[in-house]
């Protein structure tokens, strides 16, 4: 009985001690974490924009420049491009409206980066693509639609 | 294996640094035809640029990037000579990091 005893005892602090170090692991990754998660776990656009910029308050200029292709043959492999022509700008979102999670990706630029960045993003089907910036402290957006034929026909 | 590729070049004060990824990028959403199984989510999720020491840009991921991604910024106050180091951690917890000459 006793022996029994033992070995559970020595199981469950075993395991405890997995629990914890496991947990602990964990903690700082959620935390750090925890602010952009929102922005990619956001079903919709307006989530997705308050999650990574922090604000929903988004207004259309035209010093936001967004190149994307009219039609993408392949909507897995969409380049896209987002340069601004205003100074301050502290961050960059590239959201695609109709994906299960809209926010594609969100650039933090230190003050030595110029405001452009060029990526290529997955789109689920034909929507519009909104890149916002953050100037100082403000969003601005720039918002164009993208057609997207899976059946790489070329439309 | 180094799976990250760098361009890095300088003109007229602005470097452009155009960078290539190997990395499947699973959004965790799509299934598996052969065995209707979910193929686990598998996405960088930072990617961070150093030049000497400072974080020039962050970007933070998911799987709404293409796989093998690429990317491209520019920054300014390198000179041709220095190093830029890109990095990128995904949601596993791998990681890998490389450094480049500025051209």
């Amino acid at each position: 009985m006793n022996l029994l005893r033992r070995k559970f005892i020595k199981t469950a602090s075993f395991v405890g001690a997995a629990v914890a170090v496991g947990s602990s692991v964990l903690v700082p990754q959620r935390a750090i974490g925890a602010y952009m998660k929102a922005g990619f776990e956001a079903k919709d656009v307006d989530g997705a924009i308050q999650g990574s910029l922090g604000s929903t308050q988004h207004s259309a200029s035209d010093a936001v420049m967004l190149k994307a292709p009219d039609i993408a043959e392949n909507g897995a492999v969409v380049p896209i491009t987002v340069s601004a022509d205003m100074g301050g700008i502290s961050a960059i979102s590239i959201i695609a409206v109709a994906n299960p999670q809209p926010l594609t990706s969100t650039y933090q630029l230190s003050s030595a980066a110029e405001p452009y960045v060029s990526t290529r993003v997955k789109m689920s089907k034909t929507s519009d693509v909104i890149a916002v910036v953050k100037a100082d402290g403000k969003l601005y957006s720039a918002t164009k639609e993208v057609k997207v034929t899976i059946g790489g026909c070329g439309g | 294996m180094a799976t990250i590729k760098i361009r890095a070049k300088e003109s007229g004060g602005v470097t452009t640094v155009k960078t290539l990824m190997s990395h499947p990028m699973e959004t965790g959403l799509r299934k598996d035809s052969k065995t209707g199984k979910m193929i686990p989510a598998h996405y960088i999720t930072e990617v961070t640029a150093e030049h000497k020491g400072n974080v020039v840009m962050t970007a933070n991921w998911a799987g709404g990037i293409s796989k093998n991604p690429y990317l491209s910024f520019k920054f300014k106050g390198a000179a041709p000579g220095d190093q830029i180091k890109i990095s990128w951690v995904d949601n596993k917890g791998e990681s890998d990091s490389a450094s480049a000459e500025i051209k």
